[in-house]
């Protein structure tokens, strides 16, 4: 499964040397390095920019989603730059501006730097001053340059529709520009007498080319976003191993240490119903049905928790919480536990006075008959340790630390 | 004599593969002024390494015992410069030049440039990325901050074009 996750940091830094370099060389051989064909895009004259660029982007967005969809590349580990309307919005106005002036943009300046082009080496020394300028005065605008963050704030979630649909639309936005941007080229930069110029598209490379990222595109349209049992499925047989071998399945008494010992970030989610839920629940977890755990603003809620965040699932038994912890894993949640027997066994073990057992009980039901729905005011709610002694029980949680790739740019 | 570019949509084709195996291999995009920051902030670090303590945004990447050149970005921004080099040498690129409008002086474009980086520089780091690391990287993930990000650039482009022909007449 990609992306690589054990490079260690020499050998990310020589993967992103390599990287880089097929990144400068391409700039260069497309001609970035010339700040005239830069700049010649906002008179129309050259278009080179604008179909380069959208090319690279359709090109790695189609490969991106369908090795997703196929099972190799895990998105969730994917870096997506977060959302800042704001500041994404003037500091683009800004970039605009120095773009039509300076004639570069930060990467393509390091190319003409590398090929000896002194406006280049200028501009690169400009970028130098202004990041400098941004870092000394960043304290005047922090509130307003942080402010309004939505992380991986995707356009399927903007316009509410499939991956698969998403990426006919960016093509379709990508093929007019590309149409727009030949007839203007031809126009306005070689100058050809308007009557002379096809509207028909002729050339027979382009369409074919065109037509085979089509083709990728229909194939993950009817693809479809995996759903968490194929995800789960996909995953190493050692998440399944770890559910057969019962070592995410953790003791009532080390749930209720946890508690106590008022660690960082403990997160209890009960799955059972909402009347299971209001007769008793441990203190402090939150309701959340299965049905809304497997809902995009749910798993992405999860994913983004805090680090290292114990989550712990509760149900009645053991079997609802086993589906939510498949979910939740299959979108790489890490410090993920199931209570042990559920609320069933943590209520035989922290016994309430007047509530009684019921024999012959399915395994996911309230095995005990309450007669006020008292929530989490029971004692047995957060459990005292005298009411309790601790007993010797095998110690499963360990805090592990997920690390998400960060961008380039960051 | 100087060789031609390449088409621009191989070009375009290259360079999504390119960035495609960067997320793929690494789970990150392609990235230029992230890198140029973190280079500025470690060579304030060897100079006067109490002020980059105190800003709140250097001390972000080089603060105490921070290391602000012990970064991914760093090398990619080396590879960069040197796949533009190699690729420059290959195709008898590598020339002492200014690449200007006919209507202005080496040294107007020289200024020019300059103006234009720090504007950019800045700009840059206020969207968090540059026209690679969120118009290109994060258009490519459908980011959709990254996509509002390219068509004020580029809206913004077009707009002022008309201010500055002078300095890119042919």
């Amino acid at each position: 499964m990609f992306p690589l996750e054990s490079l260690g940091k020499f050998g990310l830094y020589a993967l992103s040397m390599l990287i880089g370099m097929g990144f400068g060389a391409t700039l260069e051989m497309s001609g970035f390095g010339d700040s005239r064909k830069l700049a010649g895009q906002f008179y129309l004259k050259d278009m080179t920019v604008v179909k380069v660029m959208f090319t690279g982007v359709i090109v790695a967005m189609t490969l991106i989603f369908f090795s997703s969809s196929i099972g190799i590349l895990d998105f969730d580990k994917v870096w997506v730059n977060p959302t800042l309307l704001v500041s994404v919005a003037l500091g683009g106005f800004i970039m605009g501006i120095g773009f039509i002036i300076g004639g570069f943009c930060p990467g393509t300046s390091i190319v003409a730097a590398s090929t000896f082009k002194i406006d280049g080496i200028f501009f690169v020394l400009g970028v130098f001053f202004g990041v400098t300028v941004y870092g000394e005065t960043y304290p005047l605008f922090q509130n307003f340059a942080e402010s309004g963050e939505i992380k991986r704030y995707l356009l399927t979630d903007l316009f509410s529709v499939s991956t698969g649909t998403m990426i006919f639309l960016v093509f379709a936005l990508a093929f007019i520009m590309f149409y727009f941007a030949e007839i203007a080229e031809s126009y306005f930069g070689k100058k050809t007498p308007w009557s002379e110029i096809s509207l028909i598209p002729k050339n027979k490379i382009k369409i074919a080319s065109a037509s085979i990222l089509v083709a990728f595109a229909f194939i993950l349209f009817f693809m479809g976003d995996p759903t968490p049992q194929k995800r789960w499925n996909r995953l190493s047989t050692t998440e399944q191993k770890l559910l057969d071998d019962r070592a995410v399945f953790v003791h009532v008494d080390e749930l209720r240490e946890l508690m106590h010992e008022d660690i960082a970030f403990l997160k209890i989610v009960d799955l059972r119903d909402e009347s299971d839920y209001n007769l008793f629940h441990i203190k402090n977890s939150k309701r959340v049905s299965l049905k809304e755990l497997s809902k995009k603003e749910s798993i992405l809620e999860f994913q983004q928790l805090p680090q290292p965040t114990v989550i712990f699932l509760v149900s009645n038994g053991e079997r609802l919480s086993a589906e939510g912890y498949k979910i939740l894993k299959s979108y790489g949640v890490t410090n993920l536990y199931i209570l042990r027997g559920g609320i069933n066994e943590w209520l035989s073990r922290y016994p309430i006075e007047g509530v009684s057992e019921i024999k012959n009980s399915s395994e996911e039901s309230l095995k005990y008959r309450f007669d006020f729905a008292m929530g989490s005011k029971y004692p047995s709610s957060f459990p005292d340790l005298k009411q309790f002694p601790p007993i010797e029980f095998p110690k499963k949680v360990i805090l592990k630390s997920k690390k998400l790739a960060s961008g380039g740019c960051g | 004599m100087e060789r031609r570019y390449i088409n621009p949509y191989i070009g375009g084709v290259v360079l999504g593969v390119v960035l495609f195996l960067s997320f793929f291999l690494t789970g990150g995009g392609l990235g230029a002024s992230g890198a140029v920051s973190r280079v500025q902030v470690g060579i304030f670090d060897l100079v006067a390494s109490f002020h980059v303590d105190t800003n709140i945004y250097f001390t972000k990447m080089g603060g105490g015992t921070l290391n602000s050149f012990d970064s991914a970005s760093v090398w990619m921004l080396i590879g960069t410069f040197l796949g533009g080099l190699i690729s420059g040498f290959f195709n008898k690129r590598l020339k002492f030049e200014t690449r200007k409008g006919s209507k202005i002086s080496n040294k107007t474009r020289w200024i020019m440039a300059f103006i234009g980086g720090a504007i950019m520089g800045f700009g840059a780091r206020l969207s968090k990325g540059c026209t690679s690391g969120q118009g290109l990287s994060g258009g490519a993930v459908m980011a959709v901050g990254s996509w509002v990000f390219m068509f004020s650039l580029f809206a913004t482009g077009f707009l002022f074009a008309y201010f500055f022909r002078k300095f890119w007449e042919e």
